[in-house]
């Protein structure tokens, strides 16, 4: 059987899924059910959201140090101008997805390294967060709150957003002819100029989907938690990188993987679950996490190594 | 290609900010503020600084280098060093050297995850700090303990108007300078920067130059942990928080290149005081958090945008 190297990319961050997944059915068989499903998953959605706009700033081989900061203000913006005035709202968003485009233009223009202009933009964000939610509130749009909350048959709306995103985004960046060019550029920049495409519009472009991205992520997130604050997704910036590399994404070279970022995004989410249901103190939970991390990564180092071997045979 | 060595140094930018902010502050309070301002900037600075020293040692060592287990380091050593010397003067020197060797632990630690796993150190240090700042929630439980009078006392007070943690902070930038620019050490992360490829070609120990520039960068950490927990009297579990963004920030606005392979010490020192003047400056003209935090982010790009980069850490 021949697999092709995509493949075995997801191979290790399903696994990981499944077995936790497994383990905290095991511990847990309440939890197989549609509402035990929808609660260990409904948060998974916005991180999700995150981790996919940070895969697409990490196929052009930046990183976003200011994607907790942005989530958490476009999550203000939607518990306060968003439902007060639409409008208004809509016209915030589109102008913070085109501050991601200049971003994108300056950080190409300048050659500047892309972590210390999210570094400093990620203090512009949480300002203006500030600004607009001194302390937490605010509250969800009527049709957020439907749609994080509305129950499909079968199958728990966090599962269901889940694949769409997955599905969505693979057409996006592994099919269309934009997500290669994007690829492009984190693989080899210079032989995609030389082509003749223009490599600050596809840096541009990728910026602005991004943005787009973080944007749904701060709508999905109010719509879970009805309201929002100024410091709501701080963890979204860690989490996302740390969702790209359990999905298979590399940080340079273009090699990203949207369906394995939406898994890892997922693991990451039922790793906290896990953590809860092993009875493991509080104290130890984020420690728990990095060495889940640890382990996960260590797999995938040794699957690495198993692939080579075969090429070389 | 490098920018950086023509006549006007890239760390003349920051000092000059520096006065320049320090004016203003003190024009508006009328003069009356100069020596109290001056004395508190370079109080605080200083903790910057010796976290800035550290890292600004990591980020020589090339693009992706970067520690980001600064904070939980400072969190686990204050903690630490506070709840082992259990307030009795005699065992201050103790907690320090207990600090140093915990510093000294994660860095092995941090680099052995780096090398082992081969994961970007962004990662690895990630998941390292997840588990020291765990083991410091564990360890901070109960009772806020208060540092030792004497260190308490001394990090707190001044010699000729000169706030104590500031020479510390001398001391260390000073050995600092001597390991960049005089010996054979700082010439080897500078290579291992400008290139790990002809670094490793002319025969120098690139593991072993790595694997010291984590420890030295956890070290110092951890001594600025047990130095702030000693200030503010008592560990915080919160206390290095703010400390991971700004250890990048004032390597970067100081002029050491993001890319690696070129330092700068000076500029950190310029740096740090101006981060401290800035958010002074705006807290005495009254502005609000959320004004301050957007100056903050503004300041941080237009001095990234004017010092230019060159081929960068991307």
């Amino acid at each position: 059987m021949k697999l092709s190297s995509g493949t075995i990319r997801l191979i290790i961050p399903a696994l990981s899924l499944a077995v936790l997944l497994a383990a905290v059915f095991y511990m847990q068989p309440r939890a197989m059910s549609y509402t035990g499903l929808n609660l260990l998953f409904n948060l998974a959605v916005p991180i999700a959201l995150a981790t996919v706009a940070q895969m697409l700033i990490m196929a052009v081989n930046d990183l976003d140090l200011s994607m907790g900061t942005f989530v958490s203000f476009c999550a203000c913006v939607t518990a306060t101008f968003l439902q007060a005035s639409p409008a208004i709202g809509i016209l915030i968003f589109l102008g913070a997805i085109a501050a991601y485009a200049a971003m994108g233009v300056i950080i190409h223009l300048r050659e500047l390294p892309s972590i210390v202009v999210t570094l400093g933009m990620s203090f512009i964000w949480g300002g203006l967060a500030v600004l607009m939610l001194p302390s937490p509130g605010g509250e969800a749009p009527g049709w957020a709150r439907w749609v994080m909350t509305s129950r499909p048959p079968f199958v728990p709306m966090a599962i269901v957003a889940s694949v769409v995103i997955a599905v969505v985004t693979h057409f996006l960046i592994m099919r269309s002819s934009f997500g290669v060019l994007i690829r492009g550029v984190g693989g080899n920049f210079r032989s995609v100029e030389r082509a003749g495409w223009s490599v600050i519009r596809i840096r541009a472009g990728a910026y602005a989907l991004a943005g787009l991205f973080a944007v749904l992520s701060g709508i999905a997130l109010v719509g879970l938690t009805t309201s929002a604050d100024a410091n709501i997704a701080l963890r979204y910036t860690l989490l996302s990188i740390a969702g790209v590399i359990l999905g298979g994404g590399e940080f340079v070279g273009g090699k990203v993987s949207p369906i394995g970022a939406v898994i890892g995004a997922l693991t990451l989410t039922l790793a906290g679950s896990f953590l809860s249901f092993m009875r493991i103190s509080p104290d130890w939970q984020i420690g728990a996490q990095g060495a889940i991390l640890i382990v996960v990564l260590a797999l995938r180092l040794f699957l690495n190594r198993l692939e080579k071997r075969e090429k070389n045979r | 290609m490098n920018f950086f060595s023509l006549p006007s140094k890239p760390w003349i930018w920051s000092f000059a900010a520096t006065v320049i902010v320090w004016i203003v502050t003190v024009l508006f309070t009328g003069g009356a503020s100069a020596f109290g301002l001056s004395q508190a900037a370079l109080t605080f600075a200083s903790f910057y600084v010796i976290v800035g020293i550290g890292q600004m040692f990591v980020i020589t060592l090339g693009p992706g280098n970067i520690d980001l287990s600064v904070p939980a380091t400072m969190t686990l050593s204050g903690t630490l060093a506070l709840k082992l010397m259990d307030v009795q003067d005699s065992m201050i020197v103790v907690g320090l050297l207990v600090s140093v060797l915990l510093g000294i632990a994660i860095g092995i630690g941090n680099y052995a995850l780096i090398k082992l796993l081969r994961i970007p150190p962004i990662i690895a240090t990630l998941s390292m700090s997840f588990i020291v700042q765990s083991t410091a929630i564990w360890a901070n439980r109960g009772l806020r303990i208060k540092p030792p009078e004497v260190l308490a006392n001394f990090t707190t007070s001044t010699l000729f108007g000169i706030p104590n943690v500031a020479i510390v902070a001398l001391i260390l930038s000073a050995v600092a300078w001597l390991l960049l620019e005089k010996s054979i050490y700082g010439r080897w992360i500078s290579a291992i920067g400008q290139s790990m490829f002809a670094a490793r070609m002319t025969g120098i120990p690139v593991d072993g130059t790595r694997l010291v520039t984590y420890i030295l960068c956890a070290a110092l950490a951890s001594i600025c942990g047990y130095l702030l927990a000693s200030f503010s009297g008592g560990a915080a579990l919160n206390m290095g928080g703010e400390y991971l963004l700004l250890s990048i920030a004032v390597v970067v606005i100081g002029g050491t290149a993001v890319a690696g392979g070129n330092s700068n010490i000076p500029g950190i020192w310029g740096a740090s005081l101006f981060m401290f003047l800035v958010v002074s400056m705006l807290n005495t003209y009254g502005f609000g958090a959320g004004f301050r935090l957007i100056l903050t982010g503004l300041i941080i790009i237009a001095v990234i945008l004017v010092a230019g980069g060159r081929q960068a850490g991307r």
